[in-house]
């Protein structure tokens, strides 16, 4: 077998294997949503259940974003700054939530702050109820998106170094006029690449919700347990691929984004895990 | 240098450095802002992820703690794992035949995507040809896509109403589409950058030498592939035997194809919350294990390279 055959099966190869385990399923996603016509899929994005899929999962979005993007760029601040065993510590437990499955991490919350959990009975008190509840939903989807930010954020502020904050400090600035002077600008599109994912996996999970939900329809569901329901209970294809579309269309928004800050900041890579 | 800067200092007159109100006042506020941030960041940590997980393996051993009546004195405590319930509950069949199936489809769609992972990245970064950006740019979807979606769509195009007639709904070869799917990226961007970096001197000089391009890949290139390679191979593995939402749905309702994270979800609509503790814990350990062992031996052989 001479070079250039090898070289044509192996590029033969790639794009059938390819095509046929990403390509085939993703186009027949858009086909198939498609094919009773745009009316028919406005339709079903439009009825009430799924509106208040979205509401949820665009409220669960709004807390949970700013609250993990605030927490990672802190942790990355301080994290950056020490080599000591207690910080490379700290930032493993951050991955912890995407190196273990959805699902244990929704176990884990029920056994934690539910009624059969350690705090449940305080909480309860208090009248804090987790599991079945919008709480529950925005810890889980809180602890999935845990250290997208951190991650995107530390290798950009580790390369950068602390030079020009220390010069600033000499010429007497303040910190927090060195946090918005030049740390951030720094590190921002390390932080935007850290919030894009962030949001693709606040609004994708699945496994953890659909622990802590109790998938109550137009209150505890979020538009992945929509998706799920739909086909589960009713075995509507239209109106689980509307939804998986509405969702798709997100991701591939995110994915644009990704690839174009890549091409800005070359510290960044591909990590979402 | 440094002696030799002060005694040019003495002699010059100059004073020292003077360690006013002002400097010590700016160390103090930056330790205290290190410390309460600090603090903020591991109490959220400990609040969304390390609580809950301990909650879990307590559940799940059935670690129960007497505190003797000396409150938070931890040091007095009796603390009583009970190991023979945790054991009871992954050795029940049904829960050993959801974890042997995670096992054994993780590893095999771990294995498949090194080799195929191994193969696009060479495409990616040796080959050119019109569209490789475009291939390029969606390696990166199934990270993208919320796993329900994935899990929607493959069972719709291979369930009982396959409109390609090709019906995988309760068999292993649908859970294993759905892996290979959501597992994909894993190989390939472990391998490409590192594949990148090759500055091809060694191959040239294999090649100069005689050495087919087959000999070449296996003896010069690969070697300092393996660490990559091992290291998506872990994590391929810890996602496909977590992974929940994408082979949910193909998987059906029977026990032959229900995985770990599956039985675990039953567990919990049935609420047997121990069980699922139980399971979990096991879950979690047998991650840790290949993503630790895998860490490992990428870390041995990347030495022996980086030392010869």
């Amino acid at each position: 077998m001479n070079h250039t055959t090898r070289k044509w099966s192996l590029r033969v190869l790639v794009i059938v294997y390819l095509g046929l385990l990403v390509g085939l399923p993703v186009a027949f996603l858009f086909i198939k949503t498609f094919s009773h016509g745009f009316a028919a899929f406005w339709n079903e994005v439009t009825k009430p259940d799924a509106i208040a899929a979205l509401k949820l999962s665009g409220i669960v979005a709004l807390i949970a974003v700013p609250v993990n993007t605030v927490v990672g760029v802190a942790a990355a601040l301080l994290l950056a700054r020490k080599d000591h065993w207690s910080a490379r510590l700290v930032t493993t437990l951050f991955d912890v939530p995407v190196a273990v499955s959805p699902i244990i991490i929704g176990v884990s919350l029920v056994l934690a702050y539910s009624r059969i959990g350690w705090f449940g009975t305080a909480l309860a008190a208090h009248g804090i109820s987790i599991l079945f509840s919008p709480v529950g939903i925005t810890m889980a989807t809180m602890a999935v998106s845990l250290p997208y930010v951190l991650r995107s954020v530390l290798p950009v502020l580790m390369e950068i170094g602390n030079e020009q904050q220390n010069a600033a400090l000499t010429l007497g600035a303040g910190r927090l006029r060195i946090f918005w002077q030049i740390t951030l600008p720094a590190i921002r599109w390390g932080v935007l690449y850290g919030v894009t994912l962030t949001i693709a996996r606040t609004l994708g999970e699945f496994g953890a919700v659909l622990i802590v939900s109790g998938n109550i329809t137009g209150h505890t569901q979020t538009l992945p347990i929509y998706i799920y329901d739909s086909w589960e209970q009713n075995y509507d294809v239209i109106g689980a691929f509307a939804g998986a579309l509405v969702l798709a269309s997100i991701s591939v928004v995110a994915l644009l984004i990704l690839s174009a800050l890549r091409s800005k900041e070359r510290r960044l890579h591909v990590d979402i895990a | 240098m440094v002696s030799l800067a002060n005694n040019d200092a003495r002699d010059l007159d100059v004073p020292p450095a003077p360690r006013g109100r002002r400097y010590s006042r700016a160390r103090a506020t930056s330790l205290a802002t290190s410390f309460v941030g600090g603090s903020l960041v591991v109490t959220y940590l400990s609040l969304i992820v390390l609580i809950p997980i301990a909650a879990l393996v307590a559940h799940g051993l059935s670690i129960t703690v007497q505190t003797n009546g000396w409150g938070f004195a931890f040091w007095h405590w009796d603390v009583h794992a009970d190991l023979s319930a945790f054991w009871s509950s992954i050795t029940q069949a049904p829960a050993l035949h959801a974890i042997f199936l995670s096992l054994w489809l993780s590893f095999a769609v771990a294995a498949i995507n090194a080799v195929m992972g191994v193969a696009i990245a060479w495409v990616l970064v040796r080959d050119r040809f019109p569209g490789k950006g475009v291939i390029d740019a969606f390696i990166d979807l199934p990270f993208a896509l919320p796993t329900i979606v994935v899990g929607v769509v493959l069972l719709v195009l291979y369930g009982t109403t396959s409109p390609l007639h090709v019906d995988l709904f309760e068999t292993w070869m649908g859970l294993m589409l759905a892996l290979l799917f959501v597992t994909l990226p894993f190989s390939v961007r472990a391998v490409q950058p590192v594949l990148a970096s090759l500055d091809g001197e060694a191959e040239a000089a294999a090649k100069s030498l005689g050495a087919g391009g087959i000999r070449t890949f296996a003896w010069v290139v690969l070697p300092s592939l393996w660490p990559a390679v091992l290291g998506g191979f872990g994590l391929a593995f810890a996602r496909a035997i977590g992974e929940f939402g994408s082979i949910s749905l193909i998987a059906g309702g029977i026990g032959r194809t229900t995985t770990a994270s599956s039985f675990i979800y039953n567990l919990t609509q049935a609420f047997l919350w121990t069980d699922a503790a139980a399971v979990s814990t096991a879950l979690l350990i047998l991650a840790l294990i290949v993503l630790i062992t895998t860490n490992l031996v990428a870390r041995q052989i990347q030495r022996r390279l980086s030392s010869s």
